[in-house]
C-alpha cells in the first residue's frame, strides 16, 4: 500500500509592537512575573480591550506580502474556554470574519522546482500567558506577562506532502515575517511557533485521512522529526487495522516520539460569538495602499534580482536572501567592492558563514563588517593575496578585530608574484628533489602536485597560484 | 424546547458551576421556562435581516497608539489575589 | 430653613458658591442620614464617612481658592458596580465582597474631579441581574414609600437611597431597565443615556452591548448637571463615542410647542387602567405646553424581553467567566485540582438568578443552538431598533409607562423568574436600540409611584432631559418624599 501523506500548518507569529494588542502593557520577553500585566491583561473587573494600531498594520503586511486579500472588515470574536493562562476565560480571536484571506507561499523543493503552498486565512488574536509548575510545592504558578501579546495565526491549506516540505514552508514564512520586520521569529522564546496538522491516505484517494495535531514544535528540526515520527506512526496503525484518532500529540524531543496529550477542555464547544466590546474592524484602500508602498523587498523579489543584476545561482540567491540583514550585508560588500559578485558569495556563504557557526554570532554581530570583507576581498582581486590565504586573514580579522590590510602587514602574508622570486623558489625545490624530478619528467604527471605544494611550504604559501602554476609547468618541462 | 437534567448538569460543566442536587433540579425548571419564553423569537420573520451585533449603526473600532503606557504595578494588584508566591498566581497543580 | 437633605444639587450648588454651607456640612448631614435610615432600607452597601469628610473638606478648599464648578462639594452614591480605588467594590455579590478595586472607573475619575463627594456605595441585585433588588449577597433593599415593597432593581440601592433623601443623587447602570425601573417604583427621576455617551471603563460588565452608565436624581435638572460631568468620549472604551458633550442645563427650559409625542400603541395594550390613566395625564400636562400627540406601532416591540434574555445571559456567561478565583474575588476553601477551584470558587461566589443567567448564556451560545437563539435574536433586534428609527421619523420622543406595576412585595415574584423578567416590558426596548431614555415620577396607584418613560433617538438626551423638565416645571410629583423621611 502507498500512502500520501497530508499535512497543514498552523503557525502563530508573535507580532513585535511595543505594546500589547489591547492594553498598554510592555511586550518585552524576559521581565519579572507579572511585571508586565496590567488590569486589562489581568482581566480585572470592568475593563475594556482598545485595539492597537501597529498590531493592525502588521497583520496587513503580512497580508499583502502573500498576495492575500485583505479584508475591508473583519470581526473579532471571543473564543471561550477556562484555563488558568487566559484570565478572561475566553481568548479575543478573529473567527468568521479574519482580517486575512487567501494568499500563498513559494517554497523551493529540493530538486529545485518551486511549489506553492496556499494559505487559507491568517487572523489577529491575542496570545495567552504562561504556566509554571517548577519549585511551586505541587502547584502551577500563572504569570500573565505574555498575555495579550499580539499574535497573527496563519493558517496554511493541507497542501505540504513530505516533512521536507512542511520545513520548508516553515522556514519561508520565518524569513517573511523577519524581512517585514513583524516578528522576530525567535523559536526559543515562543514568538514563533508551529503546530502541524498530519494525516495520510493511500496514494490516489481524495478524502482526507483523519488527521493528529502535533504540538510543542519549537525548532525546525523538531517539526521535521515530529512529522515524520508521526507519520510513520499512522501508517503503522492503519496497516495493523486499527484507525487514527483525531487529537492532540505533543512531540517529546527527549524520545523523539508523539505522545496523546491529556486535552485542555473535554468538550472544546467554545461558543464563538462577535465581541462586543470590540466594534467592527474597517480597512479602506487608501490605509492598504500606504502599507503597500511601506513594504521592504520581499525575499522571493530580492532573490530573483540577486540572480540578474549579480549573476548568482538560484541556490546561491536562496541562501543570501534567508534573511534581510545576511542580504543587505552582501550587497554592502559587492558595492564597497565594485564588483565581483560571485567571489563575494563565496567569501560570504562560505569562510563568512564558517566564523559566525563556530562563534554562535548572528550575520547583525559580525565581528568582521561587510566594508571589512570588501577590503579583504579587494587585496584578492588585486592580487596582494591569494584565495587561500585570504581565509587565514579572515580569520586573523575575525579574531584580532582588524583591518585586512593590518593583518596583511603585520604577518607578512603578501603573495609573492615577482616571477624572479617564485622561479628561486622553484629552482630551490627542484634542486632539493632530485628524484620527484627524474620521476615526473619521466612521466608522472601526478607529482606535479607535489612540487606546487613544496614551492607553497617554502613560501609560507604566498606564492600566487597562477603564476607557480605557469612558471613551474615550464620549469619542469625543461 | 423541555431541557433535562443531564443537559443541565453539561451546561453547568463548561460554565464552571458547582450545583447541587436540588440546584439541578431547580435550574432544569427555570431554564425550561426561560427557554420557553424565548421561543416567541421564531414568530419573528428575520429572513433578510442581518444579525445586530452593536446597538449603534455605522460604528467602527477605534485604533490605539502602540505605546507603553503601563507601568509595573503588580504588587498593587496581587494584593486581592488569593495565592501568589514569587510573583505568580498559584492554582492547583495542571498537568499538561 | 430648608433642612439640607431637602435642597436639590441645584440649590446645594448655589448655597456651596455663597459659601452659605461648607461642603463638608452637607455631607454631615446626608452621612447622618444614612447612619439613621440605612439600617430599615439597606440602601447602601459601604457608608464612607472618613473618605467622604476628606473628600469634603478637599472640596471646601477648592471652594475657598474661588473655583466656582458647579459640582463642586456635592455629595452623591455611587452603584456599587463602578470600581472605587481603595474602597470595596462589590457588585452586590459575594464573588467580590472583599475586593478592593486598585483603579477608579472612568465616571468616577471625571465626577470627582468636577469636585463630586462619595458619600458612600449603593446596593444593587447581583452583577446588576434584577429588577427588584432582592438578590444582592448583602440583603434586599427596601422601598422607602413601603419597606415591605421592593424598590426595583437592579439600582434599588441608588433608586431607595435618592428618594428617601440620604443622597442628593447617585449613579447607576441600566441593562434592561435597571435605573428607569427602580426610579419608578421609588418616585424618583432617573436618566439612561445612549449606548456609548457614558464610559463603560470601570463599570463592571453584565452584558456589554446593553449596559450604560447613567443616573438617579430628584429631577431632570439636577440630571443636567451631573450628566454633563459623566458623559463624553473615554478612549478606553473602543464603544464610546466621539461626540461633544452638549451643555444639558442651557436648553432644559427650551419651549416644547410643537414637540411631536408618540405614544406607544404595543404600550398601552393589556396596560393597566389607572396605569395608563396616570400616563395620560401626564400628557395631558405636555399637551397644555404645546406638545402635539399621534399613535405610534413598533410592531417588533413585544419580542423585546425573549430578545435580550437571549442576548444579555450570552454576554454575561462570558463577561463573568474572569471570575475564577485566581487573581481576586471568591476563592472556594482547599481546591481539590483545577476544576474544583473553578467550579465551587463560582458556585459558592454567584448567587442563583446570576447562575441562571450564565447557564441560559452558555446555553445559547452552544454549538447547534447559536443559529437559532443567538443570532436570532440578534436579527429581532434589528427589526426592533428599525421599528424605532422609523418611529422617529414621525415624532420626535416616544412616551409610555416605565413599568406595568408599582412597586410589588418582597418575595412576591422570585418563584418564577419568567415573571419577574416581565418588569422590564416597557424599558427593554430601548436598551436593545442603544435610545437615551429616562423615567419621571407622575402620579400614583394604591399610593405608590409611578413612573412615565420618555424615549428619544441616539443622542438626545437634551430634549428628553428639557421635556422632563418641562414637566417637572408643572408638577410636583418629584417632590414628594415617603412618609417618614422628611
Amino acid at each position: 500500500m502507498e500512502w500520501e501523506t497530508v499535512i497543514g500548518l498552523e503557525i502563530h507569529a508573535q507580532l513585535a509592537t511595543r505594546s500589547k494588542i489591547f492594553s498598554g502593557a510592555a511586550t518585552a520577553y524576559g521581565a519579572p512575573p507579572n511585571a508586565q500585566a496590567d488590569l486589562i491583561d489581568l482581566a480585572y473587573p470592568g475593563v475594556l480591550p482598545v485595539l492597537n494600531a501597529e498590531a493592525v498594520r502588521m497583520a496587513v503586511k503580512f497580508g499583502l506580502a502573500i498576495n492575500a486579500r485583505v479584508m475591508r472588515r473583519s470581526i473579532f470574536a471571543r473564543k471561550n474556554y477556562f484555563y488558568p493562562d487566559l484570565p478572561k476565560g475566553y481568548q479575543i480571536s478573529q473567527y468568521e470574519l479574519p482580517i486575512v484571506c487567501g494568499g500563498a507561499v513559494d517554497i523551493v523543493l529540493d530538486d529545485g522546482d518551486i511549489k506553492r503552498i496556499g494559505v487559507t486565512r491568517a487572523h489577529l488574536e491575542e496570545d495567552a500567558g504562561k504556566s509554571l509548575h517548577e519549585g511551586l510545592a505541587g502547584l502551577t504558578g500563572v504569570d500573565l506577562n505574555r498575555a495579550g501579546t499580539p499574535l497573527i495565526e496563519i493558517v496554511s491549506e493541507p497542501d505540504m506532502r513530505s516533512a521536507r516540505e512542511a520545513v520548508a514552508y516553515l522556514k519561508k514564512v520565518h524569513t517573511l515575517v523577519r524581512y517585514l520586520g513583524i516578528c522576530d521569529g525567535n523559536m526559543q522564546e515562543g514568538s514563533f511557533r508551529c503546530d502541524a496538522n498530519v494525516s495520510v491516505r493511500p496514494r490516489g484517494t481524495e478524502k482526507l485521512g483523519t488527521r493528529a495535531e502535533l504540538k510543542n514544535l519549537n525548532s525546525f528540526r523538531f517539526v521535521e522529526k515530529a512529522i515524520n515520527f508521526e507519520v510513520a506512526r499512522q501508517i503503522d496503525l492503519l496497516e495493523g487495522g486499527g484507525r487514527v484518532v483525531q487529537e492532540t500529540r505533543l512531540y517529546d524531543a527527549d524520545r523523539g516520539e508523539t505522545r496523546s496529550m491529556r486535552s485542555k477542555e473535554e468538550a472544546n464547544d467554545y461558543r464563538y460569538f462577535p465581541d462586543p466590546d470590540l466594534l467592527p474592524l474597517e480597512i479602506d484602500q487608501v490605509y492598504i495602499d500606504a502599507v503597500a508602498a511601506s513594504l521592504p523587498e520581499l525575499p522571493d523579489q530580492k532573490a530573483q534580482r540577486f540572480m540578474s543584476e549579480y549573476g548568482l545561482s538560484a541556490y546561491d540567491a536562496g541562501v543570501l536572501t534567508a534573511g534581510a540583514e545576511l542580504a543587505d550585508y552582501y550587497e554592502v560588500v559587492v558595492h564597497d567592492l565594485g564588483g565581483h559578485p560571485k567571489l563575494a558569495a563565496n567569501t560570504v556563504m562560505g569562510d563568512l558563514a564558517g566564523l559566525l557557526n563556530r562563534d554562535g554570532v548572528e550575520i547583525s554581530d559580525s565581528r568582521v563588517s561587510a566594508h571589512g570583507i570588501a577590503g579583504l576581498l579587494r587585496r584578492v582581486v588585486d592580487n596582494t593575496i591569494s584565495g587561500k590565504i585570504a581565509k587565514d586573514v579572515l580569520e586573523a580579522m575575525w579574531d584580532e578585530r582588524a583591518e585586512a590590510d593590518v593583518v596583511i602587514e603585520a604577518r607578512g602574508l603578501r603573495q609573492i608574484t615577482d616571477e624572479g622570486a617564485i622561479e628561486r623558489a622553484i629552482d630551490a625545490v627542484m634542486a632539493a628533489n632530485p628524484s620527484q624530478l627524474a620521476d615526473y619528467r619521466a612521466g608522472k604527471e601526478k607529482l606535479f602536485g607535489f612540487f606546487v605544494g613544496q614551492v607553497m611550504k617554502s613560501t609560507g604559501g604566498k606564492a600566487n597560484p597562477a603564476r607557480l602554476n605557469e612558471l613551474l609547468k615550464k620549469k619542469l618541462g625543461g | 424546547m423541555s431541557l433535562n437534567r443531564q443537559d443541565i448538569e453539561k451546561i453547568a460543566q463548561l460554565a464552571r458551576l458547582a450545583l447541587s442536587e436540588s440546584e439541578v433540579s431547580a435550574y432544569v425548571e427555570s431554564l425550561t421556562r426561560i427557554l420557553a419564553m424565548v421561543g416567541e423569537l421564531e414568530r419573528a420573520d428575520t429572513s433578510h435581516i442581518e444579525p445586530m451585533a452593536h446597538p449603534l449603526p455605522g460604528q467602527r473600532q477605534r485604533l490605539r497608539t502602540d505605546e507603553i503606557t503601563a507601568t509595573d504595578q503588580h504588587a498593587l494588584y496581587q494584593q486581592n489575589a488569593p495565592q501568589v508566591q514569587a510573583g505568580l498566581y498559584l492554582v492547583p497543580r495542571v498537568i499538561e | 430653613m430648608t433642612a439640607l437633605h431637602e435642597l436639590t444639587i441645584t440649590e446645594l450648588s448655589r448655597a456651596l458658591r455663597a459659601r452659605t454651607v461648607s461642603s463638608v456640612d452637607v455631607a454631615r448631614a446626608f452621612l447622618a442620614r444614612m447612619d439613621e435610615h440605612n439600617t430599615g432600607l439597606n440602601a447602601f452597601i459601604s457608608i464612607l464617612h472618613e473618605a467622604a469628610l476628606s473628600e469634603a473638606k478637599r472640596a471646601d478648599a477648592r471652594l475657598h481658592a474661588g473655583e466656582s464648578g458647579p459640582l463642586i462639594g456635592i455629595p452623591i452614591a455611587h452603584k456599587d458596580i463602578f470600581c472605587t480605588r481603595g474602597e470595596k467594590t462589590t457588585c452586590g455579590s459575594r464573588m467580590l465582597a472583599n475586593f478592593v478595586s486598585p483603579y477608579d472607573a472612568t465616571v468616577v475619575q471625571r465626577l470627582r474631579a468636577a469636585g463630586v463627594v462619595m458619600l458612600g456605595k449603593t446596593n444593587m441585585d447581583e452583577f446588576a441581574m434584577g429588577s427588584s433588588n432582592e438578590t444582592s449577597w448583602f440583603g434586599p433593599v427596601r422601598n422607602p414609600w413601603d419597606p415591605a415593597r421592593v424598590p426595583g432593581g437592579s439600582s434599588g440601592g441608588s433608586a431607595a437611597a435618592v428618594a428617601a433623601r440620604l443622597a442628593p443623587a447617585a449613579t447607576a447602570t441600566d441593562t434592561g431597565g435597571s435605573i428607569r425601573q427602580p426610579a419608578a417604583l421609588c418616585g424618583v427621576t432617573g436618566i439612561k443615556p445612549t449606548y456609548g455617551r457614558v464610559s463603560r471603563f470601570g463599570m463592571i460588565a453584565f452584558a456589554s452591548s446593553l449596559d450604560q452608565g447613567g443616573l438617579i436624581t430628584r429631577s431632570a435638572e439636577d440630571a443636567a448637571l451631573l450628566l454633563g460631568a459623566m458623559a463624553g468620549f473615554d478612549p478606553q472604551d473602543s464603544t464610546s463615542v466621539e461626540l461633544p458633550v452638549p451643555d444639558y442645563s442651557a436648553t432644559l427650559d427650551t419651549p416644547i410647542k410643537g414637540l411631536r409625542i408618540g405614544l406607544l400603541k404595543e404600550f398601552f395594550e393589556g396596560l393597566e387602567p389607572e396605569n395608563a390613566q396616570r400616563i395620560r395625564d401626564g400628557i395631558e400636562v405636555l399637551k397644555a405646553l404645546g406638545a402635539v400627540v399621534r399613535e405610534v406601532s413598533l410592531p417588533n416591540l413585544p419580542l423585546s424581553v425573549p430578545t435580550y434574555y437571549v442576548v444579555a445571559p450570552a454576554e454575561c456567561s462570558s463577561n463573568l467567566a474572569r471570575f475564577d478565583g485566581v487573581r481576586y474575588g471568591h476563592r472556594c476553601e482547599s481546591p481539590r485540582d483545577l476544576m474544583d477551584l473553578y467550579v465551587r470558587s463560582r458556585g459558592e461566589g454567584f448567587g442563583a438568578e446570576v447562575k441562571r443567567r450564565i447557564m441560559t448564556g452558555t446555553y445559547v451560545l452552544s454549538a447547534g443552538y447559536y443559529d437559532a437563539y443567538y443570532l436570532k435574536a440578534q436579527r429581532v433586534r434589528a427589526l426592533i431598533s428599525a421599528d424605532f428609527e422609523r418611529a422617529f421619523h414621525e415624532v420626535d420622543v416616544v412616551i409610555g409607562p416605565t413599568t406595568p406595576t408599582p412597586a410589588f412585595e418582597l418575595g412576591a415574584k422570585t418563584a418564577d423568574p419568567v415573571t419577574m423578567y416581565l418588569n422590564d416590558i416597557y424599558t427593554i426596548g430601548a436598551n436593545l436600540a442603544g435610545l437615551p431614555a429616562l423615567s419621571v415620577p407622575c402620579g400614583t396607584m394604591q399610593g405608590l409611584p409611578v413612573g412615565l418613560q420618555i424615549i428619544g433617538p441616539h443622542f438626545s438626551e437634551p430634549k428628553l432631559l428639557n421635556v422632563a423638565h418641562r414637566y417637572q416645571s408643572e408638577t410636583d410629583w418629584h417632590r414628594r418624599i415617603p412618609p417618614g423621611f422628611g
